[in-house]
């Protein structure tokens, strides 16, 4: 049961952060939460490559143009990366940071959506006579 | 993935605050300041490791180049 061990690890990793704050030790608590959330990544890594294959599969299957696919796979992975980021920056109390982290996530995902954007303008200018 | 760290990182926090209090007792500001730094760039340089390479994992399965 993977869903067990995942729980008893985030409580344990708690109750160990907690122990470490009251003794006025957050920076140690910080990297204790970095490394419970990055083993409990690499826990589920496996079973997210099984649903991108399977998601990837059923794309071809549906005939959708392969590009859309990974600029999609690809905002998600962004999204994640800075959800990453600004949630640690964020539990250090700097908040600012946090959202600045999430500002240059939100830039770049923007960037990488444009030629979506440009596609569907084309699609509309066609449509109309 | 080896949970081990886990412990390992909350066993030097906890041992650099005793070493912290016992060395403020005893007027030693100076060398708690520098033991608590050393703590943190040891334990800094086991998870900067992991780190990048949580980072590789997301690049390869998410395909960002």
């Amino acid at each position: 049961m993977e869903v067990v061990q995942i729980v008893g690890l985030g409580l344990v990793a708690t109750i160990l952060i907690v122990l470490l704050r009251q003794s006025d030790r957050s920076d140690a608590a910080l990297l204790v939460s970095v490394v419970t959330g990055v083993i409990i990544f690499s826990m589920v890594i496996d079973k997210v490559k099984y649903i991108i294959d399977i998601l990837s599969n059923l794309s071809r299957n549906a005939n959708i143009e392969f590009t859309y696919f990974t600029t999609i796979l690809k905002i998600i992975g962004i999204a994640y990366i800075v959800e990453f980021g600004a949630q640690i920056s964020r539990d250090a109390g700097e908040e600012s940071i946090a959202s600045k982290i999430e500002l240059g996530g939100k830039v770049i995902i923007m960037v990488l959506s444009m030629p979506i954007l440009l596609a569907l303008m084309d699609l509309i200018l066609k449509i109309l006579p | 993935m080896d949970i081990s760290l886990i412990f390992k990182i909350a066993s030097i926090g906890i041992l650099l605050g005793i070493l912290n209090i016992i060395l403020d007792k005893a007027d030693k500001k100076e060398f708690a300041y520098i033991t608590t730094l050393v703590g943190v760039v040891i334990v800094f340089g086991m998870v900067i490791i992991l780190i990048s390479r949580l980072f590789d994992n997301i690049r390869t399965i998410f395909q960002l180049y």
